[in-house]
């Protein structure tokens, strides 16, 4: 009897009734269920077409791509022409041509460190954590200033445009987020001058804007040290920045350490474990996982603040694109210039702003305590 | 000497009240140094250069003039009125932009939440796009590229012939007070605290009685109906200079710098971008069994969100609301990429290139910001015990 009252088949599922299918449905349900939204969305869709397609016409279909002098632009849409002629030094800024190999090295081996510490899927992580802080600097340090190996030695003077741009990003990360976690683990300190230290330093300098930090650092710093030290305009940058972005990561880190329960800390106690072993093996680990979203929002923030930067004279891709603008076979290409730079920051933190996103999705699946 | 828990003697290295005065010592030792260390270089460096140190600059003429001052400062003005008009055109800017950026903020964060597919979308591209470009680009991207090819003077775009803009500015009608106008500001206090005396009686009646007053519509009209009042019977003692074009220029109204338009802009916009986040997250915090509870009640809509949603979404996005604030305050700094005479760009620019005073004016304009963050930030702990949570 079974065999007539049970199937072994599924029965194919029916397809939804035509009245909740397709394009006119999907309209309906999201843009004009009722009288308010429908004329929401007409507004909407009027101030879209109005804003969104005379840009359009400028940056894409009128403009022109092709060329490499002023001539080629026809003054009806956008010249990219102005980026295109001046691509070399937007990337490399004054960086001497003959050695632009070795920034691409460098961008190259970025690139694949990043790759490997972001996707979760490739494994040896702990070696490309030792790589990226460890042989990474070292290696960019050499290839990009030079002046051993045989290779020649190109001042920082010349160093500019978005080769610049993220090597003040990448120092002032990895340099920001060490100091961060001592002021964050020293302002949860038991000893009240530590604490005090740590708070003063955390308070100050985020109560200060980075464009002051930048002044001094580039007009106090050369008077804190004896004269006959040469301070570097670009190290200058790079100590204001690291300071100021390390208070920052401190809070951040904060938030992370005080989400742990203290029964984590008690029970490295009990087990005997030193100060230093139980923030680097047991609360450490765990908050900085809490946290890495706050720490790569705290990324996006630094690096989208590198353009101060040019206030202080350095060349970054915003300040080459500024000084592309002042030539005088291109003036009037001040949107275009800047569109470029928006764009290209855009891409920077939109990307990362969106693996911070991802993240933490991934972490939130994991079981929470 | 102290034991250990099974009693024998431990090392006094080993104990960690000692080591902890022993690090201490260390690193009050080493503050010391490097202060020391700083305070003797800078002292030497300043010799060197022949730089005298102290305030007294702050009394000498400045010789410089400023395109935009709220108080009266001209070339002959001291080094302290140039401190004084730059940190208020600091202020002028920081509140011009708090405002736009919270309506522009809110506005956003709450479409964000719309059910309206399109409008919700719209608001997450606007979230997206300006939180994630630099806001020293839109600055240079409004100052550069659009405020400077807007068409000069008399081609000006005009907005119902009372207010234009050009490449110069914006120009508006300005408001002349005169004789017998003093009396409408002082009607105004009077309706604002008639209104709030009215409130704290509404609360304490509908305490005792359980009956509401209107007291939005009361507490309104009292504060735009008192002064209006005066203000006619006093026979109406206001003139508006509306600008006209005479010439290669415009004569009557006020003009704003295009500087002063640029950075508004793109300060409100760019912190409108965060606020909004801040709104969204805020109104998601309330949990839905708030609403469903005020339902099954039968509160009605508006109440509902006044008396339930807001207050509780407001305990979240006060705070961080604040700390946005805070930031747009010391993102107008970036005015002296521009030429907007701020505190930055007269007292840290122009004033520290003229009297090489380094120390001084950067110390002077930090403590400035520094002061303006700690104070919000005492205001903010104070607001934040309030809000808590009472707890059991």
């Amino acid at each position: 009897m079974a065999g007539e009252s049970m199937r072994d088949v599924m029965i194919e599922a029916r397809r939804p009734p035509n009245a909740h299918r397709g394009v006119v449905k999907w309209l309906q349900r999201n843009l004009f269920n009722g009288p308010i939204n429908s004329v929401v969305s007409v507004i909407t869709i009027g101030v879209l077409l109005w804003a969104l397609w005379p840009f359009v016409q400028w940056a894409l279909i009128q403009a022109d791509w092709l060329g490499d002098s002023r001539q080629a632009c026809s003054g009806e849409g956008a010249c990219w022409v102005f980026i295109s002629a001046r691509f070399e030094s937007i990337i490399y800024g004054f960086y001497p041509e003959a050695a632009r190999w070795r920034v691409d090295i460098v961008f190259a081996l970025m690139a694949g460190l990043l790759a490997w510490l972001a996707i979760p899927r490739i494994p040896g992580k702990r070696w490309a954590a030792i790589i990226a802080v460890i042989g990474f600097p070292i290696a960019a340090y050499v290839l990009l200033l030079g002046g051993h190996f045989g290779l020649m030695h190109v001042s920082t003077r010349n160093w500019g445009g978005l080769m610049l741009t993220l090597t003040v990003a990448t120092i002032g990360i990895v340099g920001s987020l060490p100091i961060g976690i001592i002021l964050a683990l020293g302002r949860r300190s038991n000893m009240p001058l530590v604490r005090a230290v740590s708070v003063v330093f955390i308070e100050f300098w985020r109560g200060v804007p980075l464009i002051t930090v930048l002044f001094m650092a580039s007009v106090m710093l050369p008077l804190f040290v004896p004269t006959e030290v040469e301070f570097d305009k670009l190290l200058r940058a790079l100590v204001g920045i690291m300071l100021f972005w390390s208070a920052y990561m401190a809070e951040v880190i904060r938030g992370g350490l005080q989400a742990i329960p203290s029964g984590q800390d008690e029970a490295g106690k009990a087990l005997g474990l030193g100060y230093w072993h139980r923030m680097g093996l047991i609360v450490l680990p765990q908050a900085l996982k809490l946290v890495i979203p706050g720490i790569v929002n705290t990324f996006i923030a630094l690096f989208k603040d590198t353009s101060l930067v040019l206030i202080i004279g350095l060349f970054d891709l915003l300040a080459i694109i500024r000084a592309g603008l002042t030539d005088s076979d291109w003036l009037g290409f001040a949107t275009e210039g800047y569109v470029f730079a928006a764009l290209v920051f855009w891409v920077f933190c939109f990307s990362m702003s969106r693996y911070s996103q991802y993240i933490e999705k991934r972490l939130q699946t994991g079981h929470t305590n | 000497m102290s034991r250990s828990p099974s009693g024998d003697r431990v090392a006094l290295w080993r104990n960690p009240t000692f080591r902890a005065y022993v690090l201490q010592g260390v690193l009050l030792a080493a503050l010391a140094a490097l202060i020391g260390f700083i305070v003797a270089n800078t002292m030497a460096n300043l010799e060197a250069r022949g730089i005298s140190t102290g305030f007294g600059f702050l009394d000498e003429r400045a010789g410089f003039s400023i395109p935009q001052t709220l108080i009266e400062y001209s070339g002959d003005s001291t080094y302290g009125r140039t401190f004084v008009v730059g940190l208020l055109n600091t202020l002028l800017v920081s509140a011009l932009g708090i405002v736009v950026a919270t309506i522009i903020g809110f506005a956003v964060g709450i479409a964000r939440l719309s059910s309206n597919w399109l409008l919700a979308r719209l608001a997450t591209a606007y979230v997206e796009i300006f939180r994630n470009i630099p806001l020293l680009v839109q600055i240079l991207f409004w100052y550069f590229a659009v405020l400077q090819a807007l068409p000069s003077p008399r081609q000006s775009l005009s907005l119902l012939e009372v207010i234009f803009i050009n490449v110069r500015g914006l120009v508006i009608p300005d408001p002349q007070p005169l004789s017998g106008f003093a009396a409408t500001p002082w009607a105004l206090l009077v309706g604002l605290i008639a209104a709030i005396a009215l409130g704290v009686y509404a609360k304490r009646r509908q305490a005792r009685t359980g009956k509401a007053l209107p007291i939005y519509w009361l507490g309104t009209g009292l504060i735009i109906g008192t002064p209006l009042l005066v203000f006619l019977l006093t026979g109406a003692p206001l003139e508006w200079s509306i600008p006209e074009l005479t010439g290669f220029n415009f004569s009557g109204g006020v003009r704003i710098l295009p500087e002063l338009v640029a950075l508004w802009l793109a300060l409100s916009i760019y912190t409108a971008a965060f606020i909004a986040e801040i709104v969204r997250s805020g109104i998601q915090s309330v949990p839905g069994g708030q609403v469903e509870a005020a339902n099954a009640l039968s509160l009605p809509g508006g109440i509902t969100l006044r008396k339930v949603v807001i207050p509780q979404a407001m305990r979240v996005i006060v705070p961080q609301l604040t700390s946005q604030y805070l930031n747009l305050i010391k993102n107008s700094s970036l005015a002296t990429a521009i030429g907007y005479p701020d505190l930055v760009a007269v007292f840290s620019g122009t004033t520290l290139n003229q009297t090489g005073q380094a120390i001084e004016i950067v110390a002077m304009t930090m403590a400035v910001y520094l002061v303006i963050s700690l104070v919000v930030s005492a205001l903010m702990n104070v607001y934040n015990a309030r809000t808590l949570l009472k707890e059991r």
